[in-house]
């Protein structure tokens, strides 16, 4: 298997393009600082794509939807639990993850009591998420802890710091994905939902897992980034709708399941941050910024497909 | 087959009535010409927009950028089609032609349409910005008139509706073509072995979906006289969620034009009848989620007696 075979590999190379692209014009100064900033605010789109993986995993029709609302429900009530006092990192951290299972055990039951398809049941739930959010976040404007705001901006032998944790967290998938019974019951049940039960797979143990762990995901990173921006706000997870989609799909994990790619879920969120980053140092308008984003993400895609259809 | 199962278009229309009911209960001065006017007033390009996405749905797929596009619609109105009608007519006609595009190009290299719409919303977006980057435009007078009008007996949201669901039902239900599409989204390739360009057909029901969608944004800007590039990005869910309470499945192309059309009317009802219960406004989308939990679990419910029984 030569590496240009590997599915991930384009995305690292899309961004490795995007990458020196913006270094040219800058004749090559500023490439440190570049990549710093896109390895703090890819880290972001890559724990959330790594939990949206997960789920997509599982079968046609399985995405979560909930993504941006859990991500602010956590982060405000984490907050709200830290309320700025120092030291209370860990308290914040326990109640974000505490709301990640909450919304994750509830979107589970929604999909498994009510028989609703998870895209209806993630987006009627995330709307009750984001009241619950709006109503706890009311005219407040509560700063993270002075010690976690600084854990969340600083940086460990000179990578930020919630790059390490992105970093860890896709190591941890990847070898929970490639080397645990967990994980090679989720690649079956995506390949084939029957067949995995009828093997014996406890396919519903297996799809409440995955609901769960990409709502935790949401969640860590909701908290992160409230911790990273100095607070929390309503919209802050908006843009991680599309985001966690894009970077699953651009890293090579099939959108029809069973099968995914830890490695190209990180190569893709650089990809979505360097592209912008290259396209207003060109001074691209937001306009023509959004046509090229939209237009790079159908051409990766129809590269993915030619290719598959190939081999 | 109970009689609720042949007949999937019940249980929305008994949600509509309920919710309906319960609005005229809270509030008895709704019941009326003008107050009827007011519960469904943005309902007409909701409900085009939910028929565009049951046009996807009905072939197996699923549009992402739906929200995207309506925006980009109600744009192109609200400057070209106000200011030099003739260029405008053609750009929209060149948005419905490349909608139809996308679809034969989505068939034809195998492509997952979640992701490509999701990528197409993004292109969508950035045009709509391209257009009019601040709020602004104006609707067409024509336009403003039609959207405006006061038919006797029933208002104009109501008359529309009526309308859009007659039409698309006839379209889709009654006409032979409808049949056939509808087929490719219960077995794409028992249809192409039945002698049917599957590709022609995609093209067609997507080329209705950037049909609907366009008359969506146009009908946008009649009510509300201008535009901006995210004026209807939550017609994407929105419209996703009106298929599903119409009774329409995401596979099989199982779907209803009419049960889609009434589940677009349920949930601008929604919004309505929640802000007629005082409700605090912190809690007005959850509110419309926890209605939309209940519609779907009433559903439920009934189809579960009908297959014990």
């Amino acid at each position: 298997m030569s590496a240009l075979s590997r599915p991930w590999i384009w995305s690292w190379l899309a961004a490795a393009a995007a990458f020196a692209l913006t270094l040219v014009l800058t004749s090559g100064r500023g490439g440190g600082e570049l990549a710093y900033a896109a390895l703090s605010f890819g880290a972001f789109a890559a724990i959330v794509g790594l939990g949206q993986m997960l789920v997509i995993t599982l079968g046609p029709g399985n995405v979560d939807l909930s993504i941006p609302a859990t991500m602010t429900l956590a982060a405000t009530l984490a907050l709200k639990a830290m309320s700025s006092d120092p030291g209370t990192a860990w308290l914040g951290l326990i109640t974000a993850l505490a709301v990640g299972v909450g919304t994750g055990l509830a979107n589970y039951a929604l999909i498994f009591l009510l028989r609703l398809p998870p895209i209806i049941a993630t987006l009627a739930a995330s709307l009750v998420y984001q009241s619950v959010a709006i109503w706890s976040n009311r005219g407040l404007r509560i700063k993270p802890p002075e010690g976690l705001a600084d854990f969340a901006t600083g940086r460990f032998l000179g990578l930020p710091n919630v790059a390490w944790v992105g970093l860890v967290l896709a190591i941890v998938v990847w070898v929970v994905l490639e080397r645990s019974v967990w994980g090679r019951w989720l690649l079956a049940t995506g390949q084939n939902l029957r067949v995995a039960r009828l093997a014996g797979v406890p396919v519903e143990l297996v799809r409440a897992t995955t609901y769960v762990s990409v709502a935790v995901f949401a969640s860590l990173a909701g908290y992160l980034l409230a911790s990273f921006s100095g607070g929390a706000a309503l919209n802050m997870g908006a843009e991680y709708l599309l985001m966690s989609i894009a970077v699953v799909v651009i890293g090579g994990s099939s959108i029809a399941g069973g099968n995914s790619n830890v490695p190209g879920v990180w190569g893709a969120a650089l990809f979505m941050f360097l592209v912008v980053s290259m396209l207003n140092s060109y001074g691209a308008g937001a306009g023509v910024r959004n046509v090229l984003t939209g237009a790079m993400i159908i051409a990766i895609v129809i590269a993915a497909s030619t290719r598959r259809t190939r081999a | 087959m109970t009689f609720l199962s042949r007949h999937r278009i019940i249980l929305p229309v008994v949600s509509l009535a309920v919710l309906l009911a319960a609005t005229f209960y809270m509030q008895p001065r709704a019941m009326s010409y003008f107050g009827l006017n007011l519960l469904f007033n943005l309902a007409v390009p909701i409900a085009l927009a939910t028929i565009a996405q049951m046009m996807i749905i009905m072939v197996n797929d699923i549009d992402l950028s739906l929200g995207a596009f309506v925006s980009l619609a109600a744009c192109v109105t609200a400057t070209f089609l106000n200011d030099t009608p003739m260029i405008g007519l053609l750009i929209l006609l060149a948005l419905i032609l490349s909608y139809a595009v996308l679809g034969a190009l989505i068939h034809a290299l195998e492509l997952p349409a979640i992701v490509v719409t999701l990528g197409m919303s993004f292109v969508w977006s950035g045009l709509a910005l391209f257009i009019l980057s601040s709020p602004g435009g104006a609707s067409p007078g024509w336009l403003r008139t039609l959207m405006t009008v006061k038919p006797p007996f029933a208002p104009m949201a109501v008359v529309a509706a009526v309308i859009i669901a007659g039409v698309t039902h006839l379209l889709i239900i009654r006409s032979g073509l409808g049949t056939v599409l509808r087929g490719v989204g219960g077995n794409a390739r028992s249809v192409e072995r039945a002698g049917w360009p599957v590709i022609r057909l995609k093209a067609l029901a997507y080329g209705l979906a950037g049909l609907f969608g366009v008359l969506a944004g146009m009908a946008l800007v009649g009510l509300t006289t201008s535009a901006d590039a995210n004026i209807a990005l939550r017609y994407t869910l929105l419209s996703i969620a009106g298929v599903i309470l119409g009774g329409g499945e995401f596979t099989g192309g199982k779907v209803s034009p009419v049960g889609a059309v009434i589940g677009a009317l349920t949930l601008t009802l929604a919004a309505s009848f929640l802000s007629f219960m005082r409700l605090s406004p912190d809690w007005q989308i959850g509110a419309q989620g926890a209605i939309l939990i209940l519609v779907l679990t009433a559903r439920l419910i009934f189809s579960r007696k009908g297959a014990e029984a």
